[in-house]
């Protein structure tokens, strides 16, 4: 694909094109007369046309309206094609018209490629005319009425380079249907707004298709990503960043050459990085397709020697910027009387905005409809009591969909993914009084260093910021006139730079507010040393094993070094990368493994107690050039201490070491621990009474027992220093006070109980899996960051791994891109002279390549003064993560009954709010809105979930293991932790099904968590996130554990194992893909374990049942009566 | 008012500390109400902040401002201390009375403290907690009020004293 990209050249790929081209011109040349077929059509852009003439009076007026000329054109020749089309049939069409047949055929070919490159993209920014016409006109045409609207939409942008022959374009124009579906479910995975409506989603995509009406995800996503499309034509890819799946642009000093676009300059880049781009591994490629596609849109725009066409898009482009949102709020506040041209929601997209009320699933997204308030349409859907006792079945179908913001429909699709950042309400309380009221959290959920496939990174040499608030320019700021903005979070009127206002995927001047900064509200800008302390420092990495006899006994080494061989090219890094290895048992090992010797030499330092380093030089060495001994030594390593007979383990002096290893230059420190410290600083004793492990009343020893691994962090954290924690114990270790040391210094914990290389393969299994995924993720060092929010709203508490050093600013050592951070908000100050409210993340770090960059989330959302509106945008997801969070803070501060009281009166409270507000309610019944419907059911699992079970056996360290993966912890991963999926997979092929790169997934539907769906007769998989269990019932079909499991019946099916084999039938081959894309959807791979009946494994599986009764514990209908109880009060 | 004629025996005895302290001890509640306000308007480090406001044993960073000063809390208690004892050994029920809360407060301040291996207050990672953060500077401001107030009740004790002699 790589190499035909790059041999397609525009001229070319514009040379392919002589027929389509030739059948076009009269069209082109017939324009303002057809305007009266398509009066509503006509109107919309003529109202653009005119709008936008009012707001930029001087500017803009004249040349909009010569540069409209060529889209009146493009819409006339869409309709009139398609009019023509929808009189006669298909196939007179076909046959009588030669021309318009070529059109045709290089329409769906087009049309291919579009898809493959988000078709929608044309359709809303170039003529989203003829998209209304289409949607209007035809909504349920066949493939052969709407393709030419595509097709046609495209082609007034002269993109007829796409169709670039013998690229992958054209076998996709064979099998159309096929990736068509695969791609929209690949924006239902990671664009959440669809997830909930994969069937739906699925049939409706012919329509949704053709007439690049879309769904409302693939349309949002379309439109982040627009400008990184652009963004990539004239994008100059390195290959060090393309590695990465990024794509970079290089805005270089260009852009200051104000209205001459160097045309000679840009094309080739532009061809190299579309290239580059859609040369990614085939699944990256169809993502990228679908989320930052267009290169067809883009490349016409960079190609064509005539600009002038794109310009029109600027007529909707400019919408969410081009004035401020003062006049926007009439849009969204008073909807009662929609003008039908309202100035906030162009007409251009009726179809699109309704599209969503086909799915009954999407609750939140009907209240939304059009973009326009609640108060005034009908009882919105996240409003309608839920009667919860009544109300058996509140788990949705598939997985629960982020609600999204009550916003327009242009300020939707602007808005940042909810996958990075989500907020707990997502209608945001003018007051604290009215937040106080609603009695829930306010926070925001933060994934910032997500693996993104598509994300634009921007070099620019002047990163634009507010002055006063050093706010990043985003989306949401407003454009006063041509030369000024205002800053959407202190209202600050701002210049607009002069190299700003060059806008580099026009190649014109005076867009400021087409740049893609303003286009996307997740990027990544490439940063200047202004925002360097020090010279971005190399990668460099150091592991602190324990080689205690306990260590060994464990049998870990074995499996570590093995990774690290595998993944020793793998590791981030470039030429500087270095690497260095400390061993401890009761002394503590260095390894010189200086360029030039002939094997590694071991240092031992058995003066624990003032340790010091025996050549500091040559301890950390480069990767690249000790390549060979590196080798040795982790080949050497297992077997070095095989005969050991040290038990002691001298933790906190090899730390300090590492600490010394590390200063001068920063890094990450990954310790490997088995067992209690038990020499030299920082040595622990053993706090844990075993008889406690279930008991009811206290839990004791949550906290650290000494500050020593506290203080530890921070140094680290102060030279830049992460430490990871790997802790492979089977008695207890303290993690309590171990996790300090990678808690404060933004490192991450794992913890393997009992671990056993040969008496426990699955915890052997999920450390090397885990170590891989370790080992190769991206890297962040020498990170910070920061979150502002709009004035008025105040960050009142963190959580998450990291040191906060101001008010706002996180100090990260390193980041990873696991990572998860909660931000609990206050409202300081009335928010009643504004109806938006921003929050925007900035962290900045260092690329493991040694680039200095900064990556940008902004999320906007709407401002509502009734307490309705506010439960209306309860995100209860987020609302019970950040409750989690807020808990685990709690049962270490004060105790962990207190937590668990605190956490049901978070329901008790918030519901007994929202009856009081709903006075029609039955007040005997447990009422919830909708919106919070699987509140309690949450509140409920997280009381079951180990960090917070009282009553049941737990051990202290997995309770406190479970407490750090809740605070360190993205909110995805969280859910599946605290609420587990479970699926029935016995009849999976008669499940409906979807497709994900040419395979079949079939989708059965979410269980509750309760025995009564047992079945003895099913197979049943649940999805704990870090470990899969497929349990096995005793009578469960012969076919199933045959075609799925390999064994002949029940009986014959081992008691440990761990890995479905692949059998060659239908059953089994839609297990492992529907296995295979669950995990797929996740950064960690987890363990599969299948559990019969009588496996001790058992417990686990039904522990997390948590809708069933335990001898401690409710079950959801006794906790749900427990509440009402406590609500009618 | 007899009790203030021990109160002038505690002035006799030593005039200069009595006064000294006192001022001192307000004094350092302003500073450390400064420093909190610094925390908040980020201009400060916390690792630094904490640093200053507990006497660590540690040689501390240079400091901008109030260097001496700012090490604080320990001393603060101790002074506090010193003064019930005087006041204990003056028999001045009525003024131990009043500070008896206080030094109460001290001993559970000082025994809830965070898990910290040295003397000292305030946990450098959870300072930042709003909540906490709004504890300490509400604490600061309180103090003031009381050390402010109690100064002026010994001036005028001492005055009375001065005066009726």
């Amino acid at each position: 694909m790589e190499t035909s990209f790059d041999n397609g050249s525009p001229v070319q790929n514009w040379m392919q094109f002589p027929s389509g081209y030739g059948s076009h011109p009269p069209n082109y040349s017939a324009p303002s007369g057809h305007y009266s077929q398509v009066p509503n059509k006509a109107a919309a852009s003529h109202l653009d046309n005119q709008y936008r003439a009012s707001y930029y009076p001087t500017y803009y007026s004249s040349p909009a309206q010569n540069v409209m000329t060529p889209s009146v054109g493009t819409s006339v020749l869409n309709t009139q094609e398609s009019q023509q089309l929808y009189n006669k049939t298909p196939h007179t069409v076909g046959s009588a018209e030669g021309p318009v047949q070529g059109a045709i055929s290089s329409a769906s070919y087009l049309h291919t490629s579009a898809q493959q490159s988000y078709s929608a993209f044309g359709n809303h920014y170039s003529t989203s005319v003829s998209s209304s016409v289409a949607s209007q006109g035809f909504p349920l045409n066949s493939d052969h009425y709407a393709m030419p609207v595509v097709s046609s939409a495209v082609y007034p942008n002269v993109s007829y380079p796409p169709a670039a022959p013998g690229s992958v374009y054209g076998q996709a124009f064979t099998s159309q249907s096929l990736p068509v579906v695969g791609q929209v479910k690949e924006t239902n995975k990671f664009s959440s707004q669809s997830t909930s409506v994969p069937h739906s989603l699925q049939q409706h995509v012919p329509v949704g298709y053709n007439t690049t009406l879309s769904t409302t995800s693939s349309a949002q996503s379309v439109q982040d990503n627009l400008c990184s499309n652009l963004t990539r034509s004239v994008a100059k890819v390195n290959n060090q960043i393309n590695t990465e799946k990024n794509l970079s642009l290089s805005i270089s000093q260009k852009f200051a050459i104000p209205k001459a676009p160097n045309l000679n300059n840009f094309p080739s880049p532009a061809i190299d990085s579309s290239s580059t781009t859609s040369s990614a591994s085939p699944v990256l490629n169809n993502y990228d397709a679908l989320e930052g596609g267009g290169y067809p849109e883009t490349r016409s725009v960079t190609s064509s020697p005539v600009p002038a066409p794109s310009v029109p898009q600027t007529s909707k482009a400019s919408k969410p910027f081009g004035y401020g949102y003062p006049t926007l709020q009439p849009g969204y506040q008073n909807a009662a009387a929609p003008t039908p041209v309202q100035p906030s929601n162009p007409g251009h997209h009726p179809g699109l905005q309704h599209y969503p009320q086909q799915y009954p699933g999407v609750n939140q997204l009907t209240s939304s409809i059009g973009g326009l308030s609640l108060q005034h349409s009908q009882q919105p859907e996240s409003l309608r009591p839920v009667n919860l006792t009544q109300d058996r079945n509140i788990l949705p179908v598939s997985s629960v969909p982020a609600p999204v913001p009550n916003l327009n429909s242009d300020l939707r699709k602007l808005n940042c993914s909810p996958d990075s950042f989500r907020c707990t309400l997502t209608n945001i309380p003018q007051t604290q009084a009215l937040l106080n009221k609603a009695k829930l959290p306010l926070g925001l959920l933060l994934h910032p260093f997500r693996d993104l496939t598509q994300l634009p990174v921007i070099t620019t040499s002047t990163i634009v910021r507010c002055r006063s608030c050093r706010t990043y320019i985003n989306p949401f700021v407003s454009f006063i006139d041509q030369r000024r903005w205002k800053c959407n979070l202190c209202y600050r009127v701002n210049d607009v730079p002069e190299e700003f206002m060059y806008n580099p995927l026009t190649r014109s001047y005076g867009e400021p507010h087409k740049r893609p900064e303003v286009q996307n509200s997740t990027v990544e800008l490439i940063a200047s040393s202004d925002y360097m302390l020090r010279p971005p420092q190399p990668a460099v990495y150091l592991f602190v094993l324990d080689v205690s006899h306990n260590a060994v006994e464990a049998g870990y080494l074995t499996i570590v070094c093995q990774s690290l061989l595998e993944n020793l090219d793998k590791l981030p890094g470039d030429s500087r990368t270095r690497i260095g290895f400390i061993t401890f048992d009761s002394t503590v090992q260095f390894y010189n493994l200086q360029e030039g010797l002939s094997q590694p030499q071991m240092l031992i330092v058995s003066d624990i107690d003032d340790i010091f380093l025996p050549t500091p030089d040559s301890l950390l060495v480069n990767l690249h050039e000790s390549k060979e001994l590196i080798k040795d030594l982790l080949n050497a390593l297992p077997n070095m201490f095989t005969n050991t007979r040290e038990t002691h383990s001298a933790l906190g002096p090899a730390l300090q070491a590492a600490f010394k290893l590390m200063s001068p230059t920063g890094g990450r420190i990954s310790v490997f621990q088995t067992q209690l410290p038990s020499l030299g600083a920082g040595l622990l004793h053993s706090r844990e009474d075993p008889n406690q492990r279930s008991s009811t009343k206290v839990v004791q020893h949550l906290g650290p027992a000494t500050d020593f691994y506290k203080k530890l962090a921070l140094d680290c954290s102060g030279q830049q220093t992460a430490v990871d924690l790997f802790l492979l114990s089977s008695q207890y270790s303290d993690l309590a006070s171990l996790a300090c040391v990678s808690k404060y210094s933004a490192g991450c914990i794992y913890y393997y109980p009992s671990f056993h290389h040969s008496h426990n393969p699955a915890q052997a299994e999920k450390l090397q899996k885990d170590l891989k995924r370790y080992l190769t993720r991206k890297i962040g060092f020498e990170a910070v960051m920061r979150i502002r929010c709009t004035k008025g709203l105040s960050i009142h508490t963190f959580h998450g791994n990291f040191f906060v050093r101001s008010t706002d600013l996180l100090s990260l050592a390193n980041v990873n891109p696991d990572a998860g951070f909660a931000v609990q908000m206050s409202i300081e100050e009335s928010l009643t002279d504004t109806s938006l409210v921003c929050f925007q993340t900035a962290l900045l770090y260092t690329s493991s390549k040694g680039e200095r960059r900064i990556r940008v989330h902004t999320l906007c959302l709407p401002v509502v003064s009734s307490l309705a509106d506010v439960y209306a945008g309860a995100d209860v997801q987020a609302v019970v993560c950040l409750l989690a969070n807020m808990a685990v803070d709690r049962s270490v501060s004060s105790s962990l009954a207190d937590a668990r009281d605190a956490l049901v009166n978070a329901v008790v409270d918030s519901l007994a709010a929202y009856m009081s507000t709903a006075s029609n309610l039955q007040q005997s019944m447990l009422i919830a809105p909708n919106s919070l419907k699987l509140f309690p059911l949450y509140i409920l699992a997280l009381l079951k979930q180990k960090a917070f079970r009282t009553g049941t056996s737990t051990r202290l360290d997995d309770r406190v293991y479970a407490m750090c993966q809740m605070k360190s912890q993205p909110l995805v991963h969280l859910m599946k932790m605290i609420h587990p999926n479970l699926y029935r997979i016995d009849k999976l092929i008669d499940e409906s099904t979807i497709h994900v790169n040419d395979r079949v997934v079939p989708q059965p539907p979410l269980q509750k968590l309760s025995a009564e769906k047992l079945t003895r007769e099913g197979a049943f998989l649940m999805d704990c996130g870090s470990i899969f269990y497929i349990w096995i019932g005793k009578n469960c079909d012969n076919n199933f554990i045959k075609d799925v499991l390999g064994y002949p019946n029940y009986a014959s099916v081992p008691q440990t194992m761990t890995q479905l084999p692949e059998v060659d039938a239908l059953s089994s081959e839609r297990t492992r893909s529907f296995v295979s894309w669950l995990r797929d959807s996740r950064t960690l791979s987890p363990v599969l374990q299948v559990i019969k009946d009588e496996n001790p494994a058992k417990t686990e599986f039904f522990q997390h049942l948590i809708e069933d009764r335990t001898e401690a514990a409710f079950s959801y209908y006794e906790f749900l009566l427990n509440i009402q109880q406590q609500v009618c009060k | 008012m007899g009790s203030l004629n021990a109160e002038h025996q505690l002035f006799q005895q030593n005039p200069v500390t009595w006064s000294w302290e006192q001022v001192y001890l307000c004094s350092s509640r302003i500073l450390e109400i400064i420093a909190f306000d610094e925390l908040k308007t980020d201009y400060k480090n916390p690792i630094d902040q904490c640093n200053t406001l507990n006497p660590t044993v540690e040689k501390v960073k240079k400091i901008k401002r109030v260097k001496i000063a700012l090490k604080l809390v320990l001393p603060e208690y101790l002074i506090h201390a010193f003064f019930c004892v005087m006041f204990l050994c003056a028999a001045e029920w009525l003024t131990l009375g009043l500070n008896m809360p206080l030094l109460a407060y001290h001993i559970w301040r000082y025994m809830s403290r965070p898990v910290m291996s040295g003397p000292g207050l305030y946990d450098p990672t959870t300072i930042m907690n709003a909540d906490i953060l709004a504890y300490c500077q509400k604490e600061g401001w309180c103090k003031l009020a009381f050390y402010l107030l109690s100064f002026f009740y010994y001036l005028y004790g001492m005055i009375y004293v001065l005066v009726s002699s």
